[in-house]
């Protein structure tokens, strides 16, 4: 799960990790109240939506920039109004873009040299690991590719935690000194004890400053949180921003469903998430765009596959299903009194495609050939998939 | 004619009260797998459809009931611990069948893990099956079929996918290892091919893979350098967006890494057969294996 940078800066502040004064709101009449009281220095006013790229983004009416410098508090009022309510593109939003529906605004820092830091689990070592860079502020895959001697990494072992000695290493590696090394480091554990503490899946903090002052200062963060483990989070769960979401994706995860809109024109439906995956594949494969991921699972009911009836078919897009079930401990016909009773339910009105393999198969194809609904019937994956590609082209 | 598991593995099921638990339990215990023990704190001293002894604890059941082989079935927030137990207890395989187990846990497990000579199948996996011999895990029994076809995957139904194409072309199954669909996992591909290479019953391979982590890179280096036997493989999620997680933890290509791309390529560079579709992995293995 994803947080806005405001919200992750709560946490920071929570944790002891210094960043910038800041103050987040959702409504204009706000706006004035957070300017005046900030300092009277720079402010930067920053679009909240939860993909990265805000800086380089350009807003839907034309106007540039997610992320903005002001001078003064008139300007920041201006950048903010333009903000709100309008819809930011970004590389990572894709051409439709984020309604921007919070405001963030930040007192400007004194940056004397910016850094990269990040935490997170990494899968080879099956452990955290702390990485870091003198190259902040740009993109940490490409320092990866060009500069990689800039990259340096401490591998924590998750029984005992980060230790002082690797923290107070990265600091010196970056080039830190003296008191200002202590500050480094002290930031990078308390780093390390919040994305523990919270199951983040990952810290990011890019950059992190350092200051004139000899201060070391998180002047972004972003932050995503291991989903298996919110439910020891009720903090962490009130963040989630629905607004952020698919609407589709939510409803979905009212019913346990793993649900994942994509841009084609046919829905499927399957259980596991591996043969669900597959299905995408297969019909991309035979000349046809999925409209969807959806997983109903090992153990779906008949409430559960007609909520997932309901969702497909509330995608406008659509206009053909495929249902693939391997019936193992699910037996076929159970999952065809399934679909018989959602399409009953849902008044399906689209070419619906099935494939039933597994336990009671033969039973299921009867149900199904039985039920008067207008269902084709196929025997393999392959065959399913070349049917409803071919059914949607036809139409 | 396997590995890992056999007609002697002796089983204990943690959770063996819960719903699911019971369930598959059963299930198992019809297709004939020695079921000797269920563990569930508190419920120690009930029996188990009127004749398996339920535990308080693991350790009791290795002692008392005899079990070397542990399922676990404990709800997320617990299996953790369940499997750290089975550790403590001197199980020397653990096979994790929950899904959803918080990563920071798994690391932990991990770490303990490597400490010791149990070997941990899973979490969030089907389990293991020797046709014929020993189902642990909620694959469905009769696709299967012994026989000398060894199968790793990381998904469960489309292990059953593989099964079945394996099974209706005539050939059967040494042994089936669902590795799992987590992040962080006990046994990778790597160490399931190793074993399937080093099973003399085990005469051709299929593995299945999908988007995220670069195990099924590392498991190809393997190939190329050692398998001579032949190996099928298929990659899940050629279609799948980037960023986002595709129902498994661990099934996500982020920053350009994981991509079914890769995995495809480094299969192809090591002579693995490639399935260009979930319908053709029976059939690319046949190819592979000249029959």
């Amino acid at each position: 799960m994803n947080i806005h940078e405001y919200q992750a800066k709560e946490l920071f502040e929570k944790y002891g990790i210094p960043c910038p004064k800041g103050h987040a709101t959702d409504s204009k009449e706000a706006f004035e109240p957070c300017i005046d009281r900030l300092g009277d220095g720079l402010i930067v006013v920053k679009s909240q939506i939860h993909a990265g790229g805000r800086g380089k983004g350009t807003f839907t009416d034309g106007f540039q920039g997610g992320v903005k410098l002001a001078k003064s508090k008139e300007e920041a009022l201006d950048f903010a109004n333009r903000m709100l309510s309008n819809t930011l593109v970004t590389i990572q939003t894709g051409p439709a873009g984020r309604e921007v529906q919070t405001v963030y605004f930040t007192e400007g820092a004194d940056i004397e040299k910016e850094y990269y830091l990040a935490i997170l689990m990494e899968r080879a070592t099956s452990a955290p690991v702390v990485v870091a860079s003198t190259e902040g502020g740009v993109e940490i895959e490409k320092v990866a590719e060009e500069n990689p001697e800039k990259i340096f990494k401490a591998f924590v072992d998750p029984t005992i935690g980060l230790q002082p000695h690797q923290a107070r290493n990265i600091a010196f590696k970056l080039g830190f000194e003296g008191k200002q090394a202590g500050e480094c480091a002290k930031l990078i554990l308390n780093l390390y004890k919040m994305f523990w503490d919270k199951d983040a899946d990952m810290v990011e903090v890019n950059p992190m400053i350092s200051t004139p002052e000899g201060g070391v200062m998180a002047l972004d963060a972003k932050v995503s949180f291991d989903s298996n483990a919110l439910y020891r989070h009720k903090d962490i769960m009130a963040y989630r921003d629905l607004n952020e979401e698919d609407a589709k994706e939510i409803e979905a995860s009212k019913y346990d469903l793993n649900y994942i809109a994509l841009d084609g024109n046919i829905a499927c439906l399957v259980n596991g998430a591996g043969l669900a995956m597959a299905t995408m594949d297969i019909i991309n494969h035979c000349g046809g765009e999925a409209a969807n991921f959806l997983d109903v699972g090992g153990g779906a009911t008949a409430e559960q596959v007609t909520a997932a009836f309901k969702i497909i078919l509330s995608d406008p897009k659509v206009e053909g299903i495929l249902v693939n079930i391997f019936g193992g401990i699910m037996q076929c016909d159970v999952i065809a009194q399934g679909v018989i009773e959602a399409a009953e339910a849902v008044e399906l009105n689209k070419p619906l495609v099935v494939r039933l393999e597994g336990t009671n198969v033969s039973e299921g194809k009867k149900l199904l050939a039985d039920s008067g609904l207008e269902i084709t019937s196929a025997d393999s994956l392959a065959d399913a998939a070349q049917k409803i590609v071919d059914i949607v082209a036809k139409n | 004619m396997s590995v890992l598991v056999n007609k002697n593995t002796r089983v204990v099921f943690t959770g063996i009260t819960g719903k699911s638990g019971g369930f598959h339990a059963k299930q198992c215990m019809d297709y004939g797998t020695q079921v000797v023990a269920g563990v569930t704190p508190g419920r120690g001293g009930q029996l188990f459809e009127g004749s398996v002894p339920v535990f308080n604890a693991v350790t009791d059941s290795v002692e008392q009931a005899g079990a070397n082989t542990a399922c676990v079935f404990v709800p997320p927030p617990f299996a953790a611990d369940s499997i750290l137990e089975c550790l403590d207890a001197g199980i020397e395989l653990i096979i994790a069948i929950t899904e959803g187990i918080p990563v920071n846990d798994m690391a932990k497990v991990k770490k303990k893990l490597l400490q010791t000579d149990a070997r941990l199948i899973g979490p969030n996996c089907p389990g293991v099956i020797t046709p014929g011999e020993c189902k642990i895990g909620i694959m469905p029994g009769y696709i299967h079929k012994p026989g000398t076809v060894g199968i790793v995957s990381r998904s469960g139904t489309l292990t059953y996918e593989a099964v079945w194409q394996v099974t209706s072309l005539g050939y059967g199954q040494s042994t089936c290892i669902g590795i799992g669909g987590d992040p962080i996992n006990g046994t990778n591909h790597t160490d399931a091919i190793k074993l399937f290479n080093e099973d003399p019953d085990t005469e051709a391979i299929v593995m299945i893979g999908e988007i995220g982590g670069d195990a099924e890179e590392n498991a190809c280096a393997y190939i190329k350098e050692h398998v001579k036997k032949p190996v099928a493989g298929f990659i899940a999620g050629t279609t799948a967006p980037p960023g986002r997680r595709m129902g498994h933890a661990g099934a996500i290509v982020s920053g350009g890494s994981g991509t079914a791309e890769a995995k495809i390529a480094a299969m192809e560079a090591a002579g693995v057969a490639v399935a260009k579709t979930p319908t053709d992995m029976g059939t690319a293995l046949l190819a592979a294996w000249g029959k």
